[in-house]
């Protein structure tokens, strides 16, 4: 597991005391490099949505509780809505728009349809993006709040139904889809095809430009 | 949301001097609680200082046999981290109660120990809140005050401190250590948090400009057995209404060690040194065990509608200590 937190990246973030409103960030998105100049208020949410028209991830609640912006930051799973862009200078950030291959859906996104599991689908992409963070994270050994005492440490956890739950407790969905959710995800559990198309399966943060 | 300057942090000597040098700047690590004020406009502080990329993100062994851990360490790495999981089970289930996976991945140790209450009030910059705006007055007194404190409030505030991790680093005898304009420090965390009296404002004894560099753990003793129990409105992703970090050792029937701490009840972690002094040297029965928690919450004055935490608490401490128990 990596749980290393290094530099990456960084040509216009100022290290003295800025007192400007904006700099300037450098965003790798779905293997897409972006330069541009961001207000220091703006969350990666707004960024996506409004700047680079990467409109999958939904800003719902806007205050971390329901999971509909999640994305993908160094292929870790997280709410974009509460992450603010200029932090997030060289990172390697995953939308749901970079998880297909072409017009072959990502197996996450294949279930989602196979099982039905939405309805309205505002909640959807951060739904497919968490549940893709949630089998990385049992894959590479992180415990959740059900996973036995007596597991073994840092071996990989088998995603059970409760695990499902539990893991994706932090994307709320209003249309009560909840059961096919679990369904969907645990169709792909264990799926050895849960890199995507702009991030063949590696991780950390490790790579810096 | 108000403008702000941004810089990175390149050395926590340099976060602690841009910090000294900008009155009313806030440190960001994750950013999950800070960025949420920021957006209700309960804070609005003129620069940031990105201290998420210092090299604080190690969990380190001690020669004493015990654990450092860095102060962006993120709550999902400390929970997974096998030297917490298998010598410190209480804080690994403790992180893994609180928040959602998403936020887990995203928030740190240090940043976790300074997040504010979820007081309603205190959120509401429309409402009078006296941690807020000291003077404005506490609604929440007379007002929704269920999810608030039973123990240690005062008349001018009700909250309670939110963290899960901070109830059981209190139950684990861990040390915060601060780096500031005066030099390091290290602050027990039973003590870190403060009781709001009459400075409901102050939730912490973190003084301006300090850091949080790292939490130290003493080593954890043979012989220990260690859970965390929280009881909440839903059963994920919800904060405790009461929650409690149990260290329990037991020899030939007696309990020879005993740590408890209860979170959702107080403005702090509430360590219960009355509860321990009962169980030290008793038979380890639910008989002691509740006559331990009987002891701890005779200080409880509940208000109009959180009574029900009282109770609560009790039956947590017994069940809890008697799962404990029973594997010693």
């Amino acid at each position: 597991m990596d749980s290393s937190n290094r530099p990456a990246g960084g040509a216009g973030v100022p290290r003295s005391a800025a007192t400007g409103e904006r700099s300037e960030v450098i965003l790798r998105v779905n293997g897409t490099t972006y330069t541009l100049a961001v207000d220091h208020r703006a969350t990666l949410l707004d960024v996506l949505r409004e700047r680079l028209d990467l409109t999958g991830a939904k800003k719902g609640c806007d205050h971390g509780q329901c999971g509909a912006c999640t994305v993908l930051v160094d292929g870790r799973r997280a709410n974009s809505c509460l992450l603010l862009a200029v932090a997030q200078d060289g990172r390697r950030l995953t939308t749901v728009e970079g998880l297909a291959d072409g017009l072959r859906l990502h197996p996450l996104q294949e279930a989602f349809l196979a099982r039905d599991a939405l309805q309205c689908g505002y909640c959807t992409p951060g739904q497919i993006c968490s549940a893709l963070g949630a089998i990385r994270e049992a894959a590479d050994g992180f415990p959740s709040y059900v996973t036995p005492d007596d597991a073994r440490s840092g071996a990989p956890v088998e995603l059970t139904d409760d695990e499902i739950r539990e893991r994706m407790s932090g994307n709320l969905c209003r249309c009560g889809a909840y059961p096919r959710i679990v369904e969907a995800v645990g169709d792909v559990r264990g799926a050895a095809a849960t890199g995507d198309a702009a991030d063949t399966g590696s991780r950390g943060a490790g790579e810096a430009s | 949301m108000k403008p702000f300057g941004y810089v990175r942090a390149g050395s926590v000597a340099h976060a602690v001097q841009v910090a000294a040098e900008r009155p009313g700047a806030r440190f960001l690590g994750g950013g999950t609680n800070l960025v949420d004020l920021m957006k209700l406009g309960v804070e609005s502080p003129p620069l940031l200082i990105d201290v998420s990329r210092l090299p604080l993100d190690r969990i380190e062994e001690l020669p004493d046999g015990g654990l450092r851990i860095g102060a962006m360490v993120r709550n999902s790495d400390l929970a997974a981290a096998p030297a917490v999981r298998d010598r410190y089970p209480v804080l690994s289930q403790a992180v893994l109660s609180g928040a959602s996976g998403q936020l887990r991945n995203t928030a740190t140790t240090g940043g976790n120990l300074l997040q504010r209450t979820r007081c309603l009030y205190f959120q509401d910059v429309t409402k009078p809140c006296n941690k807020r705006a000291p003077g404005t007055g506490c609604p929440a007194r007379e007002g929704a005050h269920r999810d608030l404190a039973v123990l240690g409030h005062s008349e001018h505030c009700v909250a309670t401190q939110p963290s899960d991790l901070a109830v059981a680093l209190a139950a684990l005898d861990a040390t915060v250590h601060l780096h500031g304009p005066d030099g390091e420090r290290g602050v027990p965390v039973t003590t870190f948090h403060r009781l709001p009296g009459d400075r409901p404002d102050r939730d912490t004894v973190i003084r301006t400009g300090e850091l949080i560099t790292a939490v130290e753990l003493p080593p954890a003793l043979p012989g220990l057995h260690m859970r965390y129990r929280k009881a909440r409105d839903r059963s994920s992703f919800a904060f405790a209404l009461v929650s409690v970090a149990a260290v329990l050792a037991v020899r030939d029937g007696a309990v020879r060690h005993a740590a408890l701490a209860y979170g959702g009840l107080a403005h702090r972690p509430w360590r219960a040194r009355a509860a321990e002094a009962v169980l030290h040297g008793a038979s380890a029965t639910e008989d002691t065990f509740a006559r331990a928690a009987d002891a701890e919450l005779a200080a409880a004055r509940p208000l109009r509608d959180n009574g029900f935490k009282v109770a609560l608490a009790r039956g947590l401490t017994v069940g809890v200590l008697a799962d404990l128990a029973a594997r010693a």
